[in-house]
């Protein structure tokens, strides 16, 4: 492919207004701050490596997005965790029948409100971190940042269905660590905790 | 008539646009006659929002940003 000639300084400059999006990404992928930071350093090094081959520099956040997810999976594999393996996932457990059922909070009319509301954005990285990792990338694209499906599919490679199948069995997956955690974490009212 | 696990088990990709056609037809045709299930759609689309980053995101803190700018100045000088 030809290259893009390039000018001193053009890469810090096209990177520099997206590193609080990129580092926020990292946070989420990655569950925590040192980590994250060095996701990014990985991410910023392969993108420097790639940029004279970028040719749409006026609008470049897919394309990091796509390196820091390259760079996350890298990570992975480096830590020797499993990528791509075959994730189980409960399809019985539905999380608003079991709160329906264990009516953790009897004098709300909001129940299933109420069981969300328990849970910050520190509180959901953290829940976030428990699901698989690539059922976790999709579901980060996906939610918190809005992706369509489609677009997961290029940054990460993947074919379509392959993406839904992601989406499918880390929502599951989500479910049941949301209801684990809200009971392992002591936030639902001690009777209910005992009835699991 | 779909049962109400098909139902729910739609629920998500709905709300992301991504049923197609008669699976859609389905779903719409079951949420139309089963309350239980409209009330499982506002719990996926409430949890659905509750995942979307804050408006605010989360900022570098100051020191790990000079490491990342110096890091990132670094490579610029390579250019």
């Amino acid at each position: 492919m030809a290259e893009a000639a390039v000018q001193e300084g053009q890469f810090e400059a096209m990177v520099h207004p997206h590193l609080d999006y990129l580092y926020a990404m990292a946070v989420r992928l990655c569950g925590n701050r040192a980590a994250a930071e060095d996701l990014v350093q990985d991410a910023l090094l392969r993108a420097f490596r790639g940029f004279a081959r970028l040719r749409n520099r006026e609008h470049p956040r897919l394309w990091l997005v796509k390196v820091l997810t390259s760079s996350f999976y890298d990570r992975l594999r480096r830590e020797r965790r499993a990528v791509a393996a075959e994730v189980e996932v409960d399809e019985e457990f539905d999380l608003f029948d079991r709160i329906t059922e264990e009516d953790p909070f009897p004098y709300s009319d909001r129940v299933h409100l109420d069981f969300l509301d328990l849970f910050d954005d520190v509180k959901l990285i953290e829940v976030l971190q428990r699901v698989h990792p690539s059922p976790r990338v999709a579901l980060i694209l996906a939610y918190v940042y809005g992706f369509a499906a489609r677009e997961i599919g290029t940054i990460t490679g993947k074919p379509l269905g392959t993406v839904l199948a992601w989406l499918h069995r880390g929502r599951k997956q989500l479910e049941r660590e949301l209801w684990e955690y809200a009971t392992t974490h002591h936030l639902l009212t001690p009777h209910v905790e005992g009835q699991r | 008539m779909i049962s109400c696990k098909e139902a729910v088990a739609r629920l998500w990709t709905h709300l992301d646009r991504n049923l197609g056609g008669p699976q859609e037809r389905e779903l719409e045709e079951h949420l139309g006659l089963c309350r239980h299930c409209c009330g499982e759609l506002e719990f996926a689309r409430q949890a659905r929002e509750r995942l979307r980053a804050p408006a605010a995101g989360v900022e570098i803190p100051p020191e790990a940003r000079e490491r990342v700018e110096r890091f990132l100045e670094r490579l610029s000088k390579k250019d």
